[in-house]
């Protein structure tokens, strides 16, 4: 054989034990997922057969997945403005000389590494009750206890006040790297235009920020997607679906209702939510890369 | 009368110094509330009081009323297979895309990427019928399974490996290295801080996995921390607010105390992984 040929052999067998699990846990999922979605609901009767697009059809007219739809957009929509801007200032207020920087940073970062089992653990004795810390806060400025995750109107909101105490720390860190490469001199300059700080930052610095803002704003509404874990402990979905989920329901369905045909028409349209973000990532990012 | 611009600067320093502490205050809070809970009687858990007495009840009873110990084995079981068998596939795809000429390579390595997007708890009702077919469910192998080729370690493995010079390739394989040899001793030991940053993000990802373990883990000896706090904790469980913070700070120990060891890894490593 010609040595290139050996070669050719050889980066596909290096290749190989890696594409096999890729493509066993990856595609062929994917691709399954899609047709499964095509199928109805088999039972011991009347065993699975092709529907055609009937299952996207009940999805349409399914209040719950419009509600879990919307419901991740609010999500989405109220967590990472919220995370990015506490990240911003997070990173400005430690990326000088004070005393005690190493502590502060470390205070901002520390909820990042913990499972977000345990972060709903934690947060779930706020959110309780009366006897909750919160309820208890509100109660020395005479106000009535309130049932927080178990009121439609507040739930959603809570858990994204919890959840942005979880990640602001997480998207500091990347703020904090790219002011590192923000040479100094520019502030120096602008001071010496007479420039206050918040002209400063408004005109020089938040701009040469974008690109890390992009990188963040995607990974972020990404993340939106995927995490669902803290439902299992603090709401389970309710009430009646307020904070229900689009991947927490595509389990409900699967695992509580075992109507996988259906689980997997919801895991369609999340994967094509997905694929828009990529494809927004891809073009949007990579311009960042011509940017600098 | 204008102050002088030394003394606005101070001010605004002092200013900004007492922001940043005020907000890490609130930032820790309700850790340090955990803590609290966790070494106090119930009773002091919703008023505070210095004097309080401490205690290690609420540890043993959390202890005592679920395997908190063997689950943690099974995490530590779990995340160690994770991170081998993803060091050694990863490496060696790698090393395929960024030193070999194949047939398909940009194809395979877009598809590869794919999997950053869709990872494997989204497709998780197709990937639990896999693991089914393969008698793994219930199996510490079949959570660790879909994440042993890793995508996000095959690109940052390769943008390494890539950046390597590739004189030094050829000085090793002058002293007749063969291309393993070439790989495990030129790219891999220049490819030390990579391993270390894809580790540590790799350990805390999965230290912290929970959707997917609890689909596939139904019982003690497979469940991983993250599952056994989880049914802990459910509120139906019905245990009380203390023996919780308990557990909880028994589920996150490991990692915390190693956080805080290595404070400075952690997060370079997460900022490293990030911006690749």
């Amino acid at each position: 054989m010609k040595p290139a040929t050996v070669r050719q052999i050889h980066g596909w067998l290096l290749l190989t034990p890696a594409a096999i699990l890729l493509i066993a846990f990856t595609h062929y999922p994917t691709v399954v997922t899609v047709i499964d979605s095509l199928f109805s609901k088999g039972s011991a009767i009347r065993p699975s057969h092709f529907v055609g697009l009937q299952n996207y059809q009940y999805l349409l007219d399914d209040p719950i997945f419009w509600k879990v739809l919307a419901n991740n957009a609010w999500f989405a929509l109220g967590t990472i403005p919220t995370s990015i801007a506490l990240a911003i200032a997070m990173a400005l207020l430690v990326n000088r000389a004070m005393p005690g920087r190493f502590l502060v940073r470390m205070a901002y970062f520390t909820p990042t590494i913990l499972p977000m089992i345990a972060v709903a653990n934690i947060w779930l004795f706020f959110y309780t009750p009366d006897i909750g810390l919160i309820d208890q806060i509100l109660g020395w400025f005479g106000h009535a206890g309130h049932n927080w995750l178990g009121d439609p109107a507040t739930v959603l909101p809570a858990i994204m006040v919890m959840t942005i105490w979880k990640e602001a720390g997480f998207f500091m860190i990347f703020y904090l790297a790219a002011l590192q490469n923000i040479a100094p001199e520019l502030q120096e300059a602008a001071q010496l235009e007479g420039a206050s700080r918040w002209y400063y930052f408004r005109r020089v610095l938040f701009p040469l920020l974008m690109p890390t803002t992009l990188f963040v704003l995607i990974n972020a509404v990404l993340n939106s997607f995927k995490l669902v874990d803290h439902l299992f402990v603090l709401t389970k979905g309710g009430p009646n679906n307020a904070s229900n989920l689009l991947l927490y329901y595509i389990f409900e369905t699967a695992f509580s209702y075992f109507d996988t045909n259906f689980a997997a028409a919801l895991t369609v349209v999340l994967l094509a939510l997905l694929a828009v973000m990529a494809l927004l990532q891809f073009f949007v990012l990579d311009k960042r890369v011509h940017y600098r | 009368m204008r102050l002088s611009t030394s003394t606005t600067f101070r001010f605004s320093f002092v200013l900004e110094t007492g922001a940043a502490w005020l907000l890490a205050i609130i930032w820790i809070a309700p850790l340090v509330y955990a803590f609290w809970a966790s070494f106090h009687p119930a009773q002091y858990a919703v008023h505070f009081d210095l004097l309080a007495p401490l205690t290690l009840d609420n540890f043993r009873n959390a202890l005592s009323q679920a395997p908190f110990a063997r689950y943690t084995l099974n995490t530590f079981i779990l995340v160690s297979s994770i991170l081998v068998a993803q060091l050694v596939l990863c490496t060696l795809a790698a090393y395929a895309f960024s030193r070999y000429e194949f047939r398909g390579r940009e194809i395979a390595f877009a598809l590869v990427l794919v999997q950053l997007m869709i990872t494997p708890e989204i497709l998780i009702v197709e990937n639990y019928g896999t693991l089914a077919n393969l008698g793994l469910t219930d199996t510490i192998l079949g959570i660790g399974l879909p994440y042993m080729a890793s995508a996000f370690g095959i690109f940052l493995l390769r943008q390494t490996f890539k950046s390597t010079p590739k004189e030094l390739e050829e000085a090793a394989r002058l002293e007749g290295c063969g291309a393993l040899g070439v790989l495990w001793r030129v790219y891999i030991p220049l490819a030390r801080p990579t391993y270390l940053a894809y580790g540590l993000v790799s350990i805390s990802h999965h230290w912290n996995n929970f959707l997917w373990p609890l689909v596939v883990s139904n019982s003690v000896n497979t469940r991983p921390l993250t599952v056994g706090l989880g049914i802990f904790g459910a509120p139906e469980s019905g245990v009380n607010w203390s023996v919780i913070s308990a557990a909880t700070l028994i589920s996150v120990a490991p990692l915390l105390i190693a956080f805080l060891l290595f404070q400075r890894q952690f997060v370079q490593s997460f900022m490293y992984a990030g911006i690749k």
